[in-house]
């Protein structure tokens, strides 16, 4: 394995500092590592937050749920107040991967890998979510800018996830056969005056079905989408699944979402 | 004492395995030891104009580095292929040398061209990256059925074409088709598998300066076989001067069978550096250089009556062999595959004609099932077409073409020596409540789902070994098992074998059967395997040959052993030979009923003047001291297990997932020596089997890079994917062994994949898709279905 220079900083600022061009941050390390281990990048500098004790752990305030940034899939997944809540988004937690990568991966290394079959970002898309920073809070919508990228700048760490409390949600994933990442994942939440269609694996980067979005909004029924015909032209194709059929999921999930509801 | 065959003895091995205390080749280190990393070709097939090593040879920590020349010039033979085939017209099978290291030409991606030995794994990798090998690229052959028009890969080969093999009589047959009402007919691709050991191939060998002896530690099924190819045809050492050692294996399914060109460059690169090298494959190099498993693409037929008698058979298919012909490469295509393809039924006229080609992609050989899966997914798919077609019940179609005599003279080639197969499929009927499924397919409606049933019968010949049938069947080597059962003077029993265990759990099998044989307990008794130093020759496991052949070997060791102490016990308790009665581990005088136990004669025979004889012999005159007997085994026939599986599937039309709802398996096993060792096979291969039918899938792209290199694209299935698994047996005892027994390591997968796409194309009202059943092709059938408002009757 390539070498590289290993820091464990204990303050979110001592880990800005340490950040270069060259380097990563390691949280769960099930991106990064296999990254650096089958040679798909190199850096010089690998800064563990791990043992920054205020990017972890989960509360309630208010309207909002927020969730440390190193807090780890499975603590997302039994977690009383998460699944009290917003129970769709304990449930995502607890259908990622495997029970290894559960035990370690963390939402903020998911949503700042933006992986285009990411479960969490869908999430973060539907729930209106805020994403704290050591520098901003950056709303969902500016968040996600493309595949593997997002508004982060390069000291820039995420500190904590802030979801805003829905009325109902529901998140449906047709998980890829072989990695179990989302071939599409749909997440719907309905909040008093809008609902959101959220999904990722379809394309590029995570978005919001604005279509079936607007028609749930104003009638919240499987009847409302009943029909709609989805511009697969986008959508990724491969060998696991073509456009033409992630399109059918959108649609086939967003109305089990609507139906779970 | 309470016999040991038959009960569920706990496996000796778990504990080692569960407590990480199993040795396996990565696991062992040896001082002074260098790294080894191959540069293996990146194209599927191109020209190697020049390789330049004066980078890599300067990076820090290089030993040193090695091509196809240095190979070349020590005369070092290349990989073979084990079995001779010959084509319809006579002529001889073409096979293209498969130097260790390739010279000229790379034939597919992964092939290995330069071995880079360093001080440190790290050092060779950064070092491998340096060496710069100059390749004209051209245009591969990938795709299976297009092989024969594509360009030559190997000069000489014509088409591509190994060989054109027909078994059977295609005038027979064609007289039989002119006389049937119908004609099945279907197309089928048998998908190419990655057999995904867990793990992966390693290699350490150590060269002794003074002993001049080459020691080569190394993940094999087989290791006496290994040496004697790497001595007989590589040319490496002779075979007393090359020790191979295959420690704890983990899992193989066929891959391990072969000698790989690592082993070969290793052996010989340590004697050429006089330092030991370590070589361990990482996930991609297994994915791209094990030996894959299936690749065909058949074409078959079914003559019938209209109320469902099987005239006649055909099968047209052509075989991928990959780059290069390998050891079971030729015959698992051919006669593990034909003879077993018109199944369990009496089929008065048959052939199968195998085209077998090469392509740039990774060399195909044996794995789990070998053939047979490829046989039976040919005729159980045509048979449970044509009930479809004649509209007969698919089980009581099967049952009208059952044999109802054994031995059973299959169509083929095989004389089958005992079996009920009707007992089974009835058995399996019940325990799976054949009779109730309209009822859960009408629930499964109601919940807008479509439910399929799907059966398959098959019977599969293995055991491999009857060495007169597979040496007139063109085998290169006998295929008999020896056995030897050493006592040691205190009364422990090491049984030597040289069957290989590689997660089957001989440690406990073989130790039960002697254990019975000799009437002494289990923990007295070691089973050895797995080193070339310790025991007799052995031919190593596959096909599931271990206990039919192995196993029967040991017990025909023990009696000996037996016989011999017979003639001690006479001896000591002053009576004749014949009142002698052996039980329960003693020799028991008839009249007197004086006894000595197998024990006491162990000792005797070591130490017979002891003290309690007054220091006289208590050896008959003229005898050898010492216990130990060997034993070969070399059966008279193959062995037929067989069965009835029958899945249930439910499909949900939307997403088009399949889901096993139920899965029911009966088979014949002959005896069963441990049940819980069966049915971890059973289960093992019924897992593959799912897995082949519903996600597995290597996939070459058009320039010949398998796209499905690791697990993020290789769908390997996870307990998830699974029912519980509902097991029965009935039981025919075989007739051409001792012990009653039949193999049972690759019914499982052998059995599954038929009944698996049999109720899949049932839930899709009769629409063929080919395996894998994936999501969005089962998405595609059910859309159709809808078109043509199909209803699932
Ligand atoms: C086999 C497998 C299956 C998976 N399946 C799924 C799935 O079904 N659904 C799903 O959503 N995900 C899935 N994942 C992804 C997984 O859940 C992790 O979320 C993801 O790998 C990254 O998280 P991590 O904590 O391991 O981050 P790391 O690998 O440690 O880091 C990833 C990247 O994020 C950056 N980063 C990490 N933390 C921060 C931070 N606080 N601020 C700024 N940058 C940061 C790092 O610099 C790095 O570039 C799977 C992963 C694997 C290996």
């Amino acid at each position: 394995m390539k070498t590289f220079n290993y820091h464990a900083p204990k303050d979110v600022n001592e880990a800005s500092k340490l950040a270069s061009v060259n380097s990563v941050f390691l949280a769960g390390g099930m991106t990064s590592i296999p990254s650096i281990k089958l040679g798909l990048a190199s850096y010089k500098d690998v800064i563990n937050i791990k043992h920054i004790k205020k990017l972890s752990g989960i509360k309630v305030a208010g309207k909002s749920l927020i969730i440390g940034s190193t807090t780890k899939h499975a603590e997302v997944a039994s977690s009383k107040d998460v699944q009290k809540e917003i129970p769709s988004l304990a449930k995502l937690a607890g259908r990622i991967g495997d029970a290894q990568v559960r035990n370690r991966g963390t939402i903020g290394g998911s949503i700042s890998n933006n992986d285009p079959s990411a479960c969490y970002p869908s999430a973060c898309m539907a729930l209106n979510a805020i994403i704290h920073t050591n520098e901003r809070e950056i709303e969902a919508s500016n968040f996600f800018i493309g595949m593997f990228e997002t508004a982060l700048k390069k000291n820039e760490i995420v500190e904590a996830v802030e979801f805003q409390i829905p009325e109902k949600s529901n998140y449906q994933k047709h998980p890829n056969p072989a990695s179990r990442y989302a071939i599409v994942g749909v997440y719907l939440a309905k909040y008093k005056d809008k609902v959101n269609v959220a999904v990722t694996g379809a394309k590029s980067c995570v978005y919001i079905d604005s279509d079936l979005s607007k028609k749930l909004s104003s009638n919240f029924s499987t009847s409302a989408i009943e029909g709609i015909k989805l511009d697969s032209s986008e959508m990724n194709s491969d060998i696991h699944a073509s456009a033409e059929y992630r399109a059918n999921l959108v649609m086939t999930y967003a109305k089990k979402a609507v139906e779970a509801c | 004492m309470a016999s040991l065959v038959g009960s569920r003895v706990e496996r000796k091995e778990d504990k080692r395995f569960l407590t990480g205390k199993g040795k396996y080749t990565a696991d062992i280190n040896i001082a002074n030891q260098t790294y080894a990393v191959f540069v293996r070709s990146p194209h599927a097939r191109a020209k190697i104009q020049k390789i330049d090593l004066s980078r890599a040879l300067r990076a820090s920590g290089v030993v040193s580095i090695l091509t196809g020349d240095e190979i070349a010039k020590d005369k070092i033979g290349g990989l073979i292929a084990g079995w001779a085939i010959r084509s319809e017209d006579g002529t001889e099978m073409k096979i293209p040398a498969n130097p260790p290291l390739a010279k000229e030409h790379a034939n597919f991606v992964g092939e290995p061209i330069v071995v880079v030995i360093a001080e440190s794994l790290d050092e060779a990798k950064a070092a491998a990256e340096l060496v710069s090998v100059d390749y004209k690229v051209l245009k591969g052959v990938v795709n299976t059925a297009e092989a024969m028009n594509g360009e030559t890969i190997h000069e000489g080969i014509d088409k591509n074409l190994c060989f054109d093999w027909l078994l059977g009589d295609r005038k027979a047959v064609e007289q039989a088709f002119a006389k049937a009402d119908k004609i099945i007919k279907v197309d089928l691709i048998n998908n190419r598998l990655v057999p995904n050991a867990m793990e992966p191939r390693a290699c350490v060998t150590d060269y002794n300066t003074a002993s001049e002896e080459i020691t080569l530690y190394t993940t094999s099924q087989n290791p006496h076989l290994s040496r004697l190819i790497m001595s007989a045809f590589g040319g490496v050492a002779p075979e007393n001067k090359l020790r191979v050692v295959a420690p704890d294996v983990g899992g193989g399914f066929g891959s391990k069978i072969n000698v790989y060109n690592e082993e070969i460059v290793c052996s010989w690169a340590s004697k050429k550096i006089e330092r030991p090298i370590k070589w361990v494959a990482e996930r991609t190099e297994s994915f791209l250089t094990d030996t894959h498993g299936r690749d065909h693409v058949t074409h078959a037929e079914l003559a019938v009556t209209n109320d469902g008698k099987f005239l006649g058979f055909k099968n047209e298919t052509i075989a991928n062999l990959g780059a290069y012909a390998r050891v079971f490469g030729t015959v698992t295509p051919t006669y593990l595959f034909g003879p077993c393809a018109t199944g369990v039924y009496v089929i008065p006229a048959a052939y199968t004609n195998v085209k077998a080609v090469y392509t740039n992609t990774a060399p195909v050989d044996a794995y789990r099932g070998a053939g047979r899966p490829e046989a039976t997914y040919t005729i159980e798919r045509l048979v449970e077409k044509a009930a479809m077609e004649l509209g007969i019940d698919k089980t009581e179609l099967r049952m009208r073409n059952f044999p109802k005599q054994f031995p059973f003279k299959q169509t083929l080639v095989h004389t089958v020596d005992s079996g009920d197969y009707g007992a089974g499929l009835e058995k399996a009927k019940k325990m799976s409540d054949y009779d109730g499924f309209q009822a859960r397919r009408k629930k499964s409606e109601a919940s807008g789902k479509l439910r399929g049933i799907g059966v398959s019968s098959y019977f599969e010949a293995c055991g491999i070994a009857p060495s007169a049938a597979v040496m007139s069947l063109g085998c290169g080597v006998g295929l008999w098992e020896s056995a030897e059962v050493r006592f040691n003077p205190t009364g422990q029993i090491s049984v030597y074998t040289g069957s290989h265990s590689h997660g089957q759990g001989h440690d406990t099998t073989f130790a039960q059967i002697a254990a019975d044989e000799l009437g002494v307990a289990m923990e007295n008794i070691d089973v050895v395997h797995g080193d070339t130093n310790k025991g007799t020759f052995g031919m190593g496991t596959y096909g599931s040959r271990s206990l039919t052949v192995g196993g029967v070997a040991i017990v025909n060791a023990c009696r000996k052993i037996i016989a011999k102490g017979k003639k001690v016990a006479a001896k000591m308790l002053e009576v004749s030979e014949n009142e002698i009665d052996f039980k329960n581990g003693e020799f028991v005088a008839l009249k007197s009923n004086k006894k000595k136990t197998i024990g006491e004669i162990a000792f005797a025979l070591y130490l017979p003047g002891s003290r309690d004889s007054d220091f006289k012999s208590q050896l008959p005159e003229g005898m050898e001291p010492g216990l130990i007997e060997t034993a070969f085994f070399d059966p008279a026939n193959f062995s037929f297990p067989a069965g009835t599986h029958i899945c249930e599937v439910e499909i949900d039309p939307e997403t088009g997932e399949v889901k096993v709802e139920k899965y029911t398996a009966v088979d014949d096993f002959g005896r069963i020596v441990n049940p819980n060792i069966v049915e971890g096979q059973v289960h093992g291969g019924i897992a593959q089997g799912i897995g082949q039918a519903l996600y597995e899938n290597a996939q070459y792209d058009e320039t010949g890079q398998l796209i499905t290199a690791s697990y993020m694209d290789y769908t390997m299935p996870r307990a998830d994917n699974f029912p519980e698994f509902n097991l029965g047996f009935t039981c025919t005892l075989a007739t051409t062994n001792p012990l009653g027994v039949k193999g049972c390591g690759e019914a499982g997968a052998i059995a599954s994949p038929p009944a698996v796409m049999n109720a899949v194309i049932d839930a899709l009202g009769g629409q063929e898709i080919t395996m894998p059943a994936t999501a969005e092709k089962v998405w595609r059938a059910c859309k159709s279905l809808k078109k043509s408002n199909y209803k699932a009757a």
